[in-house]
């Protein structure tokens, strides 16, 4: 197996090549503008090694190119390159109270709708209808839709993840009035909550050109640089999707630069349970890694002011990186660092901010610009700097360990020469090679999920449970997993309260390799 | 009679404590809140009353919504459906409301009756029955007080009405209004036995709205400042702290249609090398440290957050949480014998004589 882990970050385009289980290349280049350009130059530089070639001189046969990248989460964020959305809900009457939209920062609402249309529909919490679906009112919002230009639907239905059913007629009666809509289904984004899940399908249809834009330019890359292999992109849960379905569902791939370092931490320490600290240049973010995979936030995410339930990772992120700024009476390190201007703004380049790279410079731990700039630096006040960041991130660390005693710690990102290799609530630290590349590693090594959660009625836990892990293997196959491969890495029953006749609410995640050919 | 006009973030901070006082039950009063702040926006205002001013022959309607927190989730509790609960009972006993009241003011039910005051133009009393979250419908001092358990209507958002008319026990009330909202799909809205402005004054617990909005409001203040939520809720609202530790385990079954389990916790801090487990059934019931009772019902068991001070449920705790314990004190009308004989450790099944962590 030959795979190329891209990872398209806010300041670096990383590229690794990973051969047979082995980093046989990683290289570094400055992200661009238009995405495409910087993934070319880091498969050229990637390509100058060497690594690509056949002693032959032809090029090697590539099975994947997986690409991670922050562009979907930093456009809700930075509130840019968002497509207007038409809002269909069903399940009126219920919930007219609060419609889509109504949670949401006002700034971000403005942007993203369009328009909002309720119309009745949905089903029970036991699979009964709750009301037949209003298909003329489908259609009457489909038009109206055409009408303003819409192209970007979002379709939520009461218990939509329980039955799916009126989504996908509605979403069928609105193509017929609209061919090229961009629809998302919520029950394509799983989980039961109405608002949490709307929100993510409304974020979901908003992203819905900048997905067609950026999968486009990535396949344009990879297709420009010579290279002939399937493109897939990271998720937020450390697996990968084929590029149709991240353009069809671009919220997955939210967080995934913080996975793919998780992950590609595991695979370069080839450990499956420990904590994660990622030292970037401005924050840190600490993790844990079980199975080999994040642990998940089960609780409400806020991306860009809106709540949603997404598979995100649970991680802590602090202000403390390779560029935070040093001062040095009193003390302190971060949380403002000088981020990308660091080669410039830094004492060590030249600069006049004092910054956690300075100080490493001046210790001799890193050979970076002129030392002799950082000789004023003496070795106590080093030390005392180093402590203070290493307790920072003790601290993070022993907040998001869910065990008392010591447990293993794996160092990886630009900034992981701050973490000692002694520290308190860790039996030992471990820096691994290429761990400046964690996440296009954790890229080159993702694999395929499939998830399913939703009420079983009438059946015993241990039936349930199972019928949950076939429903989740149908997924994980139907998203591109061979099924020999596939374990399950999370399963979660819970009993429902008041609920008569044995409800219980199951959430089962298989993952699986990426199937061949 | 003298009426204060609640602002959105008196609602805000009702919201927060009555999830505190949820007692690990009750729901989150997210979504209420949200229902509020559209309808302050829309011009909709509340008022909140003393028990004290009304008069005794006026009535009180007592609004709750009952069914499943997680169809609560997908069905969202639309506030005219509240109202509308409120209206049928009306036309049913013939009277019109002075005023609406909370059943429980513990979790969404604590915000729910606001979202119905809100049409209906009619004030809330400072007062409840429960002060807190329980499960079941006799686990009140109304019925302490041996009030009638009925008439109480259920109306569903599709249209449909239903009146339980007569039944001869709270129990009863419970099971055939659980039966008659099962149906309607786990989700109703429900005006409780309407109450006269005597019995309120006689067998209500008051100040409850208050309590719960100084609690919100002393929390929210400390997370402004970044000072410690805890500290800040234990000096508005006597209590104890009982563990400061991180979730170990969390086990969770349905029995007779209730959520029951036990959390594990590992001590951190001064609880370092110590263990907390608590019992719950919907609410933290009772509570044991090393082995040993530490707090048990009615002392209300409030599991908080130890970053932010807002409370956890115990349909979404998790292992690996960091949560403070903390104890609140409960009415005296739970302590007397007949209280203790509704809501005290028996009446959940446990052998145990109360023993308050206050005495």
């Amino acid at each position: 197996m030959r795979r190329i882990g891209i990872d398209v970050g806010g300041t670096n385009t990383d590229a690794v090549l990973i051969e047979e289980g082995k980093v046989t290349g990683a290289v570094k280049a400055p992200t661009s503008e238009d995405v495409t350009t910087g993934i070319l130059d880091s498969l050229r530089t990637l390509g100058a090694t060497g690594v690509l070639k056949e002693s032959t001189g032809a090029l090697k046969r590539i099975d994947g190119v997986m690409i991670g990248t922050t562009h979907f989460i930093n456009a809700v964020v930075q509130r840019r390159h968002l497509t207007k959305v038409g809002a269909l809900r069903l399940g009126m009457p219920a919930s007219a109270s609060l419609p889509p939209f109504c949670d949401w920062p006002e700034d971000l609402a403005t942007l993203v709708r369009g328009s909002v249309w309720m119309v009745e529909g949905g089903h029970e919490y036991d699979g009964r209808l709750f009301m037949p679906l209003d298909e003329a009112a489908v259609t009457k919002a489909a038009q109206e839709m055409k009408a303003a230009g819409l192209k970007a639907v979002a379709i939520s239905s009461i218990f939509s993840p329980l039955d799916p059913s009126h989504e996908r007629r509605a979403a069928e009666l609105v193509t017929a009035v609209i061919p090229d809509a961009a629809i998302t289904c919520s029950s394509d984004l799983g989980r039961i909550g109405l608002l949490e899940r709307e929100n993510a399908g409304l974020l979901n249809a908003g992203l819905a050109d900048l997905a067609r834009e950026t999968i486009a330019a990535f396949e344009k890359a990879i297709r420009d640089s010579g290279i002939a292999a399937p493109l897939f992109i990271t998720q937020n849960d450390g697996t990968v999707v084929e590029a149709a379905q991240a353009r069809r569902l671009p919220v997955y791939s939210f967080a995934s630069g913080a996975t793919n370092s998780m992950r590609g931490a595991a695979y370069l320490s080839g450990m499956q349970d420990a904590m994660v600290i990622d030292v970037g240049g401005t924050t840190t973010d600490v993790g844990q890694l079980r199975n080999g995979f994040p642990r998940e936030a089960n609780s409400v995410v806020k991306v860009g002011g809106v709540r949603t339930l997404f598979r995100m990772p649970d991680l802590l992120s602090i202000g403390l990186g390779g560029g935070s700024h040093v001062v040095l009476d009193p003390l302190t390190v971060g949380p403002v660092s000088v981020g990308y201007r660091l080669l410039r703004d830094g004492i060590a380049f030249g600069g006049a901010q004092l910054t956690t790279t300075d100080v490493a410079v001046a210790m001799g731990v890193l050979d970076l610009g002129d030392k002799a700039k950082v000789a004023h630096l003496d070795r106590a006040t080093c030390l005392k700097v180093f402590a203070e960041a290493a307790r920072l991130a003790e601290e993070a660390i022993d907040r998001m360990k869910t065990e008392a005693g010591d447990v293993p710690l794996i160092a990886v990102g630009g900034g992981a020469f701050l973490i000692p290799d002694k520290m308190a609530g860790v039996s030992k630290v471990i820096h691994v090679q290429h761990g400046d590349c964690a996440n296009a590693v954790g890229a080159a090594i993702a694999q395929v999920s499939g998830e399913c959660d939703q009420i079983f009625k009438d059946l015993t836990r241990v039936e349930a449970i199972s019928a949950a892990q076939g429903i989740a293997n149908d997924r994980a196959v139907a998203a591109g997993a061979s099924r020999a491969s596939l374990t399950t890495i999370e399963s979660e029953d819970m009993p429902l309260a008041y609920l008569p006749g044995n409800s219980v609410r199951v959430r089962v995640r298989v993952v699986g390799d990426v199937a061949a050919g | 009679m003298s009426l204060r006009d609640l602002s959105i973030d008196d609602i805000e901070s009702l919201a927060l404590g009555a999830w505190i006082l949820g007692t690990g039950g009750g729901g989150n009063p997210y979504l209420p809140l949200l229902n509020m702040r559209a309808l302050y926006k829309e011009g909709h205002r509340i008022q909140l009353m003393d028990a004290a001013d009304l008069a005794d022959d006026d009535w009180v309607g007592t609004v709750a919504n009952m069914g499943a927190p997680l169809v609560g989730q997908e069905r969202l509790i639309d506030s005219l459906t509240l109202a509308r609960a409120v209206s049928v009972m009306e036309s049913h006993i013939g009277k019109r409301f002075a005023a609406l009241m909370s059943m429980e003011i513990g979790g969404a039910n604590g915000v729910r009756p606001l979202m119905a005051a809100a049409h209906l133009g009619r004030p809330i009393v400072d007062s409840d029955t429960m002060a807190r979250a329980y499960p079941e419908l006799q686990m009140t001092s109304v019925a302490i007080g041996g009030l009638s358990p009925c008439p109480v209507s259920i109306v569903d958002v599709r249209g449909f009405e239903s009146i339980v008319h007569e039944v001869p026990s709270w129990k009863w009330a419970e099971r055939v209004a659980r039966k008659i909202c099962t149906e309607y799909g786990a989700s109703a809205a429900t005006c409780q036995p309407s109450r006269t402005g005597a019995e309120v004054k006689q067998w209500c617990i008051h100040g409850t709205v208050t309590k719960a909005m100084t609690i919100g409001a002393a929390v929210r203040e400390a997370q402004r400042r970044h000072d410690d939520p805890i500290a800040a809720l234990l000096a508005v609202e006597p209590g104890k702290l009982l563990f400061k530790g991180k979730v170990t385990d969390v086990q969770r079954r349905t029995s007779e249609g209730w959520l029951r389990g036990v959390v594990r916790f590992d001590g951190l801090d001064g609880w370092r090398g110590s263990q907390m487990t608590i019992n719950f059934q919907n609410e933290w019931i009772v509570s044991f440290r090393d082995g040993e009772p530490l707090a048990m019902t009615p002392d209300l068991i409030c599991v908080l957050n130890s970053d932010t001070g807002e409370a956890v449920g115990s349909e979404t705790i998790r292992y690996g949480q960091r949560v403070t314990t903390i104890a609140l004190r409960p009415p005296e009308i739970f302590l007397s014998p007949k209280g203790l004989a509704h809501v005290g450790p028996r009446a959940f099944g446990y052998d145990l004589d109360f023993r308050s962590v206050f005495s």
